[in-house]
């Protein structure tokens, strides 16, 4: 990689920055993951690794969430970006080189920013809790560099309109500069009180809504027509999806303070946003499914397809969730428990992981030119993801039904937290499940780079699955 | 966006501070992320807080006992002092003319007083600028203070923060529940000028913002933040032993080897009593935490 960095441009050959992205994107979901199966440990029994803050639960949390948030999560979205945007505007990624600086300060970036979260340096402010230098380099190494190369890539598409992927692609590269910039505004500028609260939950909320979920989604626009054969079921309905999203998808960060002292309108406004958030949902899940008609053999055969519509399918739940659990009514129950976090692991672990996985397994099979090493050991992934999430989310929202019921017929908190024990040690068993089948996908990866048959010009690696 | 950036804007910026709000703003100082002048976000150049039984200068016996906020020659005021805008209409009127606090000069230090005034017709805290208006200088009242009158609650934020302990805490008592069970809910003007506020959105563990009205223990806080186990068998809270450092307040080292050997041996069955936990040094992390939520969280 490192003599691409200083290479001319048209020296380096193309897909090397998705490769980079995609491999990167593997590494870390297997650091993040590790770190929450470390982390759930320690839950469900605290005196585990004792004595050294470098392992205390407060350190390695934020690592945890850090680490699948800005490491899998969006160097996967990088990767799909690096490989879809030109393969949709029938043209070449407009700076391979610059995709490689990407790659490069995202990864040195984000391992200093990591480092420094473990040794305790923190803003202190949740999903959000870099110190600003680092966030600089967020922005300025990573989203800005990022968004370019997208931008640019649009620009000089071949095709006369813009694919609905690459439509989300650039408006949402350009939403989470605004969102991370915004959200950094409390530090920079020293804002405090409800102010920085507010911002606090506004960037943490946006994070998910305007850059996660959307571009997971675009993902499956992409995906899921070109493993099927079939066209996308309706353009106008993605459109209808991408600007309720805009609409209704930037304002409901508040139903994280309804009780704190903020204006009642703006916590109802979140409130019935949150519930609008539905169109959207309903939108995106019913475009894709009507998009597999007559190819939901694929959906068992297909392994990429299994991951992709196993996310779309898991975004039923969540968004079914996510309204709900915005009315005053429900959050009153559920904010602040376990079911929370099943929720977001439902999101971020669920639907959003499952498409991403999905591309990043199609993405470097296409650009690698190789079939998958070992359809076994995907399988093997597949089983242990799937498993090893639902073991985490129900068991995580039976706890918080608990800690719920807990909570408002005042029970002694200690005797919610003996009650959540068994929960505990399930969400340990369920987090190290998918731990386990990260390691294995990385492995099986790194295999079918060295040793996966190569895929002769005009196939694609998906069609050959079942051919020797 | 626009709608959830600009508009709410308007209404925190016209909550008036309430005593808690200058409290904690004043208790704290600026900040307490990763910054200049705190760069290890280990809780320096931060005030102390002390209280005060008798006058500084004069030695006339105070009743009942004031807090004054002591900010050392360097330490950065808080964001109230620094943007009065933020204090809100009334208590920035009152902090600037009867306070007099744009006298204050950081790089000599000063001490603040939460005091009463009245604004047309009602009765409101304002900030007050001891070393202009009194004459107390930051050294005679930590001196008049003394160690055991002294509070280190900025000190203490920060590593509540650096710890992350709002992971699983939140301080922010919900509706109706709450408000019943753990006590008062906050009211708009107790944030101003605070930061992080540190909310916390996940509840592993139960809220802390009126802690110390529930349990004000010290020897029970440090027992807990040693070892939770020792006073709540069934906690999953994580040990905290490590904010001890290395001595304890009698500046002998601390055997951390042979407490948990004992504790072990405890814990079979083998001694009728778990170990005694060392006292921490008036420098620890501990003792800081601990003064932050016996002082701020009531």
């Amino acid at each position: 990689m490192m003599k691409y960095l200083f290479a001319r441009n048209d020296e380096i050959p193309p897909g090397s920055a998705t490769i980079f992205f995609g491999f990167s994107s593997i590494f870390w979901f297997v650091v993040g993951t590790g770190l929450g199966s470390f982390n759930a440990a320690k839950l469900a029994f605290p005196d585990w690794v004792t004595g050294t803050e470098m392992f205390a639960f407060g350190h390695m949390r934020q690592v945890h969430v850090l680490a699948v948030i800005v490491g899998w999560i969006s160097m996967a979205f990088g990767m799909t970006m690096m490989y879809m945007t030109p393969a949709l505007g029938n043209t070449k990624l407009w700076s391979e080189k610059l995709g490689l600086w990407t790659v490069f300060l995202w990864n040195v970036g984000l391992s200093l920013g990591l480092i420094l979260l473990w040794l305790g340096f923190t803003s202190g402010r949740e999903y959000n809790d870099l110190i600003w230098p680092i966030d600089l380099v967020v922005i300025f190494g990573v989203l800005v560099p990022l968004g370019i190369n997208v931008w640019m890539t649009i620009a000089h598409r071949q095709t006369q309109g813009i694919y609905i992927t690459n439509w989300f692609f650039g408006a949402c590269v350009f939403m989470v500069i605004i969102v991370f910039l915004v959200g950094q505004s409390a530090e920079l500028f020293n804002l405090t009180g409800l102010t920085e609260g507010y911002l606090t939950f506004w960037f943490a909320h946006n994070v998910l809504g305007l850059w996660i979920t959307p571009v997971a989604a675009a993902i499956a626009y992409y995906v899921v027509p070109k493993l099927t054969g079939n066209p996308l079921y309706s353009h106008r309905i993605a459109h209808l999806h991408f600007w309720a999203i805009i609409a209704f998808y930037s304002t409901p960060a508040s139903h994280h303070l309804m009780s704190a002292p903020l204006p009642e309108w703006l916590k109802s406004f979140a409130s019935v946003e949150g519930v609008l958030i539905l169109i959207p949902a309903v939108a995106f899940v019913a475009n894709i499914l009507l998009t597999m008609k007559g190819k939901w053999t694929l959906f068992v055969e297909n392994m990429e397809t299994k991951f992709a519509i196993t996310g779309v399918l898991l975004a039923v739940p969540l968004n079914m969730q996510g309204g709900f659990q915005q009315t005053r009514a429900i959050n009153w129950y559920v904010h602040g428990t376990g079911w929370i976090v099943a929720h977001a692991h439902l999101a971020l672990l669920g639907m959003s992981s499952f498409l991403e996985t999905a591309a990043v397994y199609f993405g470097l099979q296409s650009v690698l030119r190789r079939k998958l090493y070992s359809l076994a050991l995907a399988n093997l992934h597949y089983w242990f993801f799937i498993v090893g999430f639902c073991i985490y989310w129900i068991s995580m929202t039976i706890a918080g039904l608990i800690q719920g019921a807990g909570k408002i017929y005042e029970v002694p908190y200690i005797d919610v937290v003996v009650a959540e024990h068994p929960y505990m040690i399930a969400r340990w068993i369920g987090g190290t499940m998918v731990f386990t089948g990260n390691v294995v996908w990385l492995y099986n990866m790194w295999m079918t780079a060295r040793e996966g048959t190569v895929v002769p010009q005009g196939r694609y690696a998906h069609e050959m699955a079942y051919e020797r | 966006m626009c709608i959830t950036l600009l508009f709410p804007g308007y209404d925190f910026r016209t909550g008036v501070s309430t005593w808690v709000g200058l409290d904690k703003q004043l208790s704290v100082g600026r900040l307490v992320g990763w910054s200049y002048e705190d760069p290890t976000v280990s809780g320096e150049g931060k005030p102390v807080t002390v209280i005060l039984n008798k006058d500084p200068a004069s030695g006339a016996a105070i009743d009942p006992p004031v807090r004054a906020y002591v900010y050392q020659a360097g330490t950065p005021f808080s964001s109230g002092v620094n943007h009065t805008g933020g204090l809100g209409k009334g208590v920035e009127e009152l902090s600037l003319s009867l306070g007099k606090i744009k006298a204050a000069n950081s790089s000599q230090g000063a001490v603040f007083l939460i005091t009463k005034g009245e604004f047309n017709g009602e009765e409101i805290d304002y900030v007050e600028n001891a070393t202009a208006t009194r004459g107390w200088t930051p050294d005679q009242v930590l001196r008049t203070g003394g160690d055991a009158n002294s509070r280190y609650v900025g000190k203490g934020k920060t590593i509540y923060i650096s710890e992350g302990c709002w992971w699983c805490h939140t301080l922010l008592p919900e509706q109706t529940q709450d408000w019943q069970y753990f006590g008062a809910p906050p009211y708009l003007g107790d944030f101003n000028g605070e930061m992080p506020t540190a909310f916390g959105s996940d509840r592993k563990a139960p809220d802390l913002l009126h802690v110390a009205a529930r349990n004000s223990s010290r020897e029970w806080m440090y027992m807990h933040f040693f070892n939770p186990r020792l006073v709540q068998p069934n906690s999953i809270m994580p040990r905290f032993d490590y904010l001890w450092g290395k001595t304890d307040a009698n500046g002998n080292k601390i055997d951390f080897a042979k407490w948990r050997a004992e504790y072990s041996d405890y814990l079979h069955g083998k001694r009728i009593y778990a170990p005694e936990v060392p006292e921490p040094a008036a420098n620890s992390e501990v003792r800081a935490v601990v003064d932050w939520i016996m002082t701020a969280l009531k």
